[in-house]
């Protein structure tokens, strides 16, 4: 009888290399010993080292690393809200040469299905989100060779005009480190520019994993993991926030997933200008380089980096679930498994779903998910300040200017006390 | 490890219910519905660890296929997608050359075990189940056929004008193994009113699996959950199953069935989300102490569901089910079919040890042959 575990995987590419611990392996000495010692240490609410960590992500039991997430998440969040933003993804163009082999949107230049949207497009889209009463506009492009930042700023001036109560919420490090590249200006100077024309935030993505050893392999030509976090820095003195994430589950190993939180941890002891952190998988189904990756990660491997992810990022108030590429389900879950914020409506979503993976949701189906699961749901702005015409205090913080933080915080968390909501701020 | 689960059980108030557990003392009706209640978190630790103490790591599941021969019924259960009246478009009925060819598909497929359930269509004979039974067996004669409901069986002696007890050695003559555990709902007579008064009631469910089990044949058991049912309605029927159970033992598997509202008469309500979800397996973990396994249904739950389920009180997830129509009428969005690698690797992701085994629970396959043994029962501990 053919009884033997087949090689073979959906996909047809290799399986991962990473295999889960068996759950009840935490109840065997000196294992338990060891873990216990950490759990007291998070619930506690000291820091966990990088060694702890690994220890964790390689030996615990999905239920502890719940467990101890959702503790971190009642002690950051224990007036029970889960946020949410309505916003739209707008990708105003997806040339790009950055030549990703992980990535489904992008086209080269001169590719019959490159685009570039014209004003009037953009407008329409947009128009779209501000019937709706959308806060945020989610806005990241190709490297395009020619669409530097003068188009941005005139871009992003128009938008503020036409639309003032939408945030521009746009342009990842990489990008920002593109134009820096090809119009030779100190980032300095572009920032300056960009903030001036209205830029309100800054998106994290293009973090992947932020060790050189992987960026080498799937992403050679994009922005190098130091200059990624200098770029976030230099963000955050020009008085912008920004948000952080980890693309995972591909070429990388569990020390380098935990390295690249590491380097996350440190930036934000230094500049305390991320708001929030959200992880998701690789999902190289269909992908240039598909036969590179390895088989998609399955959800409880997410969740098992998204609940470390928590206890790792102490100093990182807010964490969003992905359910774009998780689904509804899974979503949910992760707010009892250290998530705060079920991220944005995402009325138009084209480099996920470009990679064969879709899950578009309602503002009523959201807030579905957030009150059974136990919670009160708030709608948000880009800064996390709770703009919910439900919500009993005032709105804050509700600009950039308000939501600023500047460099030489101190490390432990009463530096956070700037930017949380005034019911959160301890006494 | 005790200490912990102590702790983390007291601080949800539920201190009480884990010394009985621990004690292996059987709870009350009144701990179930303090079980439905409490933090989610303590639930299913508690539930982790009976889970753990009977069968370590194995998550267990078979290599099977469906095969759902008429989709017509005259029970109009309000909770149903799949049902369609006499003559009505997408009406079906398979004649036993139809289900034959449905096992010649897959004969080249590992599959161990045909599940055959369907609606209620008066106008098939007796000798038309002979002959469907007949015509599986006929194709593959080692497939096991785990086949009709209660209700179906009920059906099916009403038809043979001869009480289900002398039916059953003619079925089993005809090729029957053993019988799932659909169809039960809830035993509520409240809900029954209200949701599936044509259909059996709970009593009667109960007697015809009682019969059943009088015959030697085993089932599975299952609760419709999540649609107009009260806590204290589910903690009943679980109740009930246990009483079924000490009397009989003849329960294999009992597997928390969740309403998909889509395309029913019920589709205005919610539905169950993946936390209900959850909580419904690890409540059953410890209420039922004496059923040996607690499925996780993967093609209903998603597999997300399912394989937090693994933690939450679930020891098997069904299996790769080829060819399934109930669910998926009623808008469940889990891909049709899967490799038996892929489900494989998501248990391993899972924390757990995938061991396949056939509809009786012998162990076909195992990841960890120390742990599970090819060639013999699944190991449980009591």
């Amino acid at each position: 009888m053919l009884r033997v575990d087949r090689l073979d995987t959906p996909s047809g590419r290799l399986p991962q290399s990473w295999s889960a611990p068996l759950a009840s392996t935490v109840q065997t000495e000196p294992l338990h010993s060891d873990l216990a010692r950490i759990a007291g240490k998070v619930e506690d609410g000291q820091r966990v080292s990088a060694e702890e960590a690994l220890l964790l992500h390689e030996r615990a039991d999905l239920l502890t690393l719940g467990r101890l997430a959702d503790g971190v998440r009642a002690r950051l969040h224990p007036e029970g809200l889960v946020t949410y933003i309505v916003d739209r993804n707008l990708n105003p163009t997806n040339v790009c040469i950055a030549d990703c082999g992980f990535c489904a949107f992008y086209r080269a230049p001169g590719d019959a299905e490159a685009y570039v949207l014209s004003r009037a497009e953009i407008y329409a889209k947009v128009q779209e989100l501000a019937d709706i009463g959308g806060k945020q506009l989610l806005m990241q492009g190709g490297h395009h060779p020619r669409v530097l930042s003068p188009w941005w700023c005139e871009l992003i001036a128009d938008l503020c005009e036409r639309f003032p109560s939408i945030n521009s919420h746009a342009l990842s490090a990489s990008e920002l480190d593109h134009f820096a590249q090809y119009e030779r200006r100190p980032l300095e100077e572009i920032l300056r520019d960009l903030v001036e024309a209205g830029l309100g935030s800054v998106p994290g993505a293009g973090a992947e994993i932020l060790v050189e050893r992987v960026r080498k392999i799937i992403a050679p030509k994009k922005t190098p993991t130091d200059r990624w976090l200098d770029v976030h820095r230099k963000v955050h003195e020009a008085g912008l926030r920004s948000s952080a994430t980890m693309m995972f589950g591909h070429v990388e190993t569990a020390a380098e997933r935990i390295e690249h939180l590491m380097r996350l941890r440190e930036l934000q002891d230094e500049t305390g200008g991320f708001t929030a952190f959200a992880c998701w998988t690789c999902q190289p189904d269909g992908v240039p380089d598909e036969h590179l990756y390895p088989e998609k990660v399955t959800p409880a491997v997410y969740l098992r980096m998204q609940a470390l992810s928590r206890i790792v990022l102490d100093n990182i108030v807010n964490m969003q679930t992905s359910y774009v590429t998780q689904g509804m389900k899974m979503g949910q879950v992760t707010l009892r498994t250290g998530c705060n914020d079920f991220g944005g409506t995402m009325l138009e979503e084209n480099v996920v779903s470009a990679a064969g993976c879709f899950h578009l949701e309602s503002v009523q189906t959201i807030e579905r998910m957030i009150t059974t699961a136990g919670f009160t749901p708030r709608q948000r702005n880009s800064w996390y300040g709770i703009s919910d015409t439900r919500h009993n205090g005032v709105e804050h913080p509700a600009s950039p200017r308000e939501a600023a933080v500047h460099r030489g915080a101190p490390a432990d968390l009463t530096h956070l006390d700037a930017y949380r909501r005034p019911s959160e701020v301890r006494a | 490890m005790t200490a912990a689960l102590i702790q983390l059980t007291l601080r949800a108030g539920i201190g009480d219910i884990a010394q009985r557990v621990l004690a292996r003392e059987r709870l009350s009706r009144d701990d179930g519905a303090r079980l439905y209640r409490a933090d989610l978190h303590a639930v299913g630790a508690l539930a982790n660890h009976v889970r753990e103490r009977m069968h370590g790591d194995l998550a267990y599941f078979n290599v099977n296929q469906h095969v759902n021969y008429t989709n017509v019924c005259n029970k109009l259960c309000r909770f149903c997608a799949f049902q369609r009246l006499p003559g009505q478009e997408g009406a079906y009925v398979m004649r036993p050359e139809e289900v034959a060819a449905k096992i010649r598909a897959c004969q080249d497929e590992p599959v161990t075990e045909v599940h055959m359930v369907a609606g209620i269509y008066p106008k098939l004979p007796y000798e038309y189940y002979l002959d469907i039974l007949r015509a599986v067996k006929s194709e593959r004669p080692a497939i096991h056929v785990k086949a009709f409901t209660m209700i179906e069986l009920m059906q099916i002696a009403r038809r043979a004008k001869k009480p289900l007890a002398e039916v059953l050695p003619e079925l089993r003559a005809a090729g029957l193994d053993s019988c799932p555990g659909g169809g039960a709902e809830v035993f509520s007579d409240r809900v029954h009113k209200l949701g599936y008064d044509n259909k059996n009631t709970g009593d009667e469910w109960l007697a015809t699996a009682r019969t059943v089990h009088q015959a030697g044949l085993r089932s599975n058991c299952t609760m419709l959950h999540g649609h107009i049912e009260t806590l204290e309605e589910r903690v009943d029927h679980l109740d009930r199953l246990r009483l079924l159970q000490d009397e009989t033992g003849g329960f294999q598997t009992y597997i928390p069935l969740s309403f998909h509202p889509k395309n029913t008469e019920w589709s205005h309500l919610p539905g169950p989300t993946a936390m209900d979800e959850l909580r419904e397996i690890a409540v059953a973990r410890l209420v039922l102490d004496n059923i040996d396994h607690v499925k996780a249904y993967w093609i209903m739950l998603s597999i997300p569901v399912a394989q937090l389920a693994l933690s939450f009180g679930a020891d098997d997830v069904d299996g790769t089910v080829v060819e399934e129509k109930i669910y998926h009428e009623a808008g469940a969005t889990t891909p049709q079919g899967v490799l038996r690698a892929e489900l494989v690797q998501w248990i391993r992701d899972a924390g757990r040890v995938p061991v396949e085994r056939d509809t009786l629970y012998n162990v076909l396959w195992s990841a960890d042959e120390s742990l599970a043994q090819a060639g013999h029962a699944a190991p449980v501990m009591a």
